[in-house]
């Protein structure tokens, strides 16, 4: 009897412990003694550069003694995380919207950055994401996304880049290729996926540009109804898209970002879409061998139109966070784009294009593609897709376009006519 | 004894009782006060009265999933259910290697859901290509592809179940039924299932509590496609919660409706069964 009390007593008092034990985690970092007050800690959204940022949170940490922590969200869950990591006690003090849809969900927690150290470094002020008087958030990498194209097999198609200044001609490339696609032994498209992982090229990055035009053409830069007016160019793009990728358009909805990716470096196809971030992964179809192509939608004086070039990450610093912390936090900042460490790690390993006065010459050879059509005039694409009113709106769009592609009647392209043109008006007055 | 037990109740009670306010009445209790909010974070929240309420109901994409996952979860309810019964009996027959199929029926439910989702989404996805189609592209390819899913799934748990109820039919019972001449057929109906009964009404609770709460399943299987027209309610309120600027308190409301309607049927359920069940 007596031991079987002490033997109750020590499970159960070992189970106590236990949960004990697992409640009292300690925070990251907050237990390191330093002289600086505050700490930083960056939701980090590019999964891609996660490496990068951990080493130079630790050359920080290393110089200044201010404890840095980065944590990165996986593709496409940062809205998720930086939900509930903002719900923490120990909320992240660094993190990024993506313009101004994502910045109406988060301004309240944004500090105005107008007086800060990094908003001086700003090469332009267009590059700050400002809420009325009160500058929000500031970009800190400049993309370009376009078609990507593998030099080599045009070439070998018996094409340049030249050759290619409007979509007619592009579609007349696109199809010769096509038809000697057993010949060639390649497809002019990669997969154009519409899994999760690759889908966003198209309902997002794609449907930016009759958006463009048509903002460009009403003069404004956001609206809560969209026409639709230039919505015949963009099934035209994707009709070209779909029709001679290396896959049957049935098969788009189980296509992965993967996949296309595995297209276009096994040589299996010449044009890709997608932007410079994608260089690390597509490196091995060799540096001289790659190049970017304005996405050309059959629009009257495009032979004038550049890649696609803009940001969707603007940094923002959590206002509720403490007086010390936020001062830590713009400190981070500005070390990161003003000292030689961290612009090295951003221009140099992350190989971003940063909107700041202390800027290196990229190596990527995409930044420096899409550089050239800046050079030789020709009009750079905004992104104006930070101003599709919601994810819904986004999915809505991509549900349709996977329906079409399947079954290519105009009956499937009204649907997606409705849920472009109808769902942004449902979105944005359903966004309060 | 008795009084041990009861001297050193909080030691065994208050663990756990700590890990279940912790992680399921304070949650409960925040979110019911969420859905009356406006909110970005939850610890942030703005009461704004009923107007979550008229959102969420107002939702035909909601109301879609409504009528999508009833469907789905008397379907699999009886699916479940039927193969389980019949795996059990049969495996409660004293066949050779009865220890290897239990085994092997059961060992599906050891894997996660997501990792489910995905791996049938590779099979189907394999075998409709063929025939020049997709599970992303017609809601009722991923209704069966789910049946079929959680039917793999979770009938070896039911299986399992089953067996037990089974094996604690008295012999007597039996062979008294045989000795007065009952045939299998009036065997099965009038003495093994009125016996049974505890055991069907647990295994129907689970099943149908299960088949409304689906989530991960279908997540990673259809992830709602084409067009929302495959989402259940669980994922309903998941997107609604993350899919629009300000509509988090609306998605908390849908979660509040939900679990009410899923206490509902549950209860209602329970008491059917239980009706049924008789003194052994």
């Amino acid at each position: 009897m007596k031991m079987k009390k002490l033997l109750s007593v020590m499970i159960a008092s070992a189970m106590v412990a236990g949960m004990a034990a697992g409640c009292s985690t300690p925070s990251g970092g907050s237990s390191e003694k330093s002289d600086a007050k505050g700490k930083v800690y960056y939701l980090n959204f590019k999964p891609e550069a996660d490496d990068d940022w951990q080493s130079l949170a630790e050359a920080y940490t290393e110089e200044t003694g201010v404890p840095v922590t980065v944590l990165t969200a996986a593709s496409g869950e940062y809205e998720k995380t930086l939900k509930s990591e903002m719900a923490k006690s120990d909320a992240p003090t660094l993190f990024q919207v993506n313009g101004p849809v994502g910045l109406a969900s988060w301004k309240d927690y944004c500090y105005d950055l107008k007086d800060s150290a990094i908003a001086g470094e700003l090469t332009d002020d267009s590059f700050a994401l400002m809420d009325g008087e009160k500058m929000a958030g500031i970009a800190y990498v400049i993309e370009n996304y376009g078609i990507i194209y593998n030099k080599g097999l045009l070439e070998k198609a018996g094409y340049s880049a030249k050759d290619i200044t409007n979509f007619d001609s592009f579609k007349n490339v696109v199809e010769d290729i096509t038809k000697r696609k057993k010949e060639l032994g390649f497809s002019a498209f990669t997969s154009a996926g519409m899994d999760g992982s690759s889908d966003w090229r198209f309902k997002t990055h794609l449907a930016n540009l009759p958006i463009y035009y048509e903002y460009k053409e009403d003069g404004i830069d956001n609206t809560d109804a969209i026409k639709g007016t230039y919505l015949d160019n963009y099934r035209q793009i994707w009709d070209l898209y779909i029709n001679n990728a290396t896959c049957e358009p049935t098969a788009l909805s189980t296509k992965t970002a993967d996949d296309a990716t595995a297209d276009f470096v096994t040589e299996e196809a010449v044009f890709y879409q997608n932007g410079t971030w994608e260089m690390n992964n597509i490196a091995d179809v060799g540096e001289d061998n790659l190049g970017i192509l304005p996405i050309y939608v059959g629009i009257k004086g495009e032979e004038e139109q550049g890649v696609c070039t803009g940001t969707e990450n603007y940094w923002c610093v959590n206002s509720k966070a403490s007086e010390d912390d936020i001062q830590a936090t713009m400190d981070f900042m500005n070390w990161c784009v003003t000292s030689d460490t961290g612009v090295e790690a951003m221009c140099k390993n992350m190989g971003f294009v940063i909107p700041f006065s202390s800027n290196l010459e990229s190596d990527n050879v995409l930044v420096n593609e899409a550089n050239k059509y800046m050079e030789n005039g020709k009009a750079p694409v905004s992104w104006n897709f930070s101003t599709m009113p919601s994810e819904e709106w986004k999915n809505g769009v991509g549900s349709a376009l996977t329906a079409y592609a399947a079954d290519q009647s105009d009956a499937n392209w009204e649907k997606v006519v409705t849920a472009f043109v109808d769902g942004w008006a449902a979105e944005a007055a359903a966004a309060k | 004894m008795e009084k041990a037990i009861k001297r050193y109740m909080p030691i065994f009670v208050l663990p756990t009782f700590f890990a279940f306010v912790l992680g399921f009445i304070v949650p409960f209790i925040m979110g019911i006060w969420l859905s009356f909010c406006k909110f970005t974070t939850v610890t942030d929240a703005k009461f704004v009265g009923i107007s979550n309420y008229i959102d969420a109901l107002g939702d035909t994409v909601f109301r879609h999933s409504f009528w999508y996952t009833v469907l789905f979860a008397v379907i699999s309810l009886a699916v479940i259910n039927v193969i389980a019964f019949a795996l059990g009996m049969a495996l409660t027959k004293e066949l050779r290697g009865t220890n290897v199929f239990r085994t092997v029926f059961f060992m599906p439910n050891l894997i996660g859901g997501i990792v489910l989702g995905y791996i049938w989404q590779l099979i189907f996805n394999g075998i409709l290509e063929k025939y020049g189609t997709a599970l992303a592209l017609n809601e009722w390819y991923g209704f069966w592809g789910l049946i079929i899913l959680v039917s793999w799934q979770q009938i070896g748990y039911m299986m399992i179940i089953y067996i037990a109820g089974l094996q604690s039919i008295p012999g007597d019972v039996m062979e008294a039924a045989e000795i007065d001449g009952a045939t299998r057929w009036q065997r099965l109906w009038k003495v093994t299932i009125p016996m049974m009964m505890p055991s069907i009404t647990i295994c129907m609770f689970l099943s149908i509590t299960n088949g409304f709460k689906l989530f991960d399943q279908n997540l990673s299987l259809t992830a709602g496609e084409p067009s929302k027209m495959s989402e259940m309610m669980a994922l309903n309120i998941f997107n609604t919660f993350y899919g629009r600027t300000g509509w988090e308190g609306v998605g908390q409301a849908k979660a509040v409706l939900f679990f009410l309607l899923v206490v509902m049927i549950g209860m209602l359920q329970l008491r059917a069964t239980r009706s049924k069940e008789v003194q052994q």
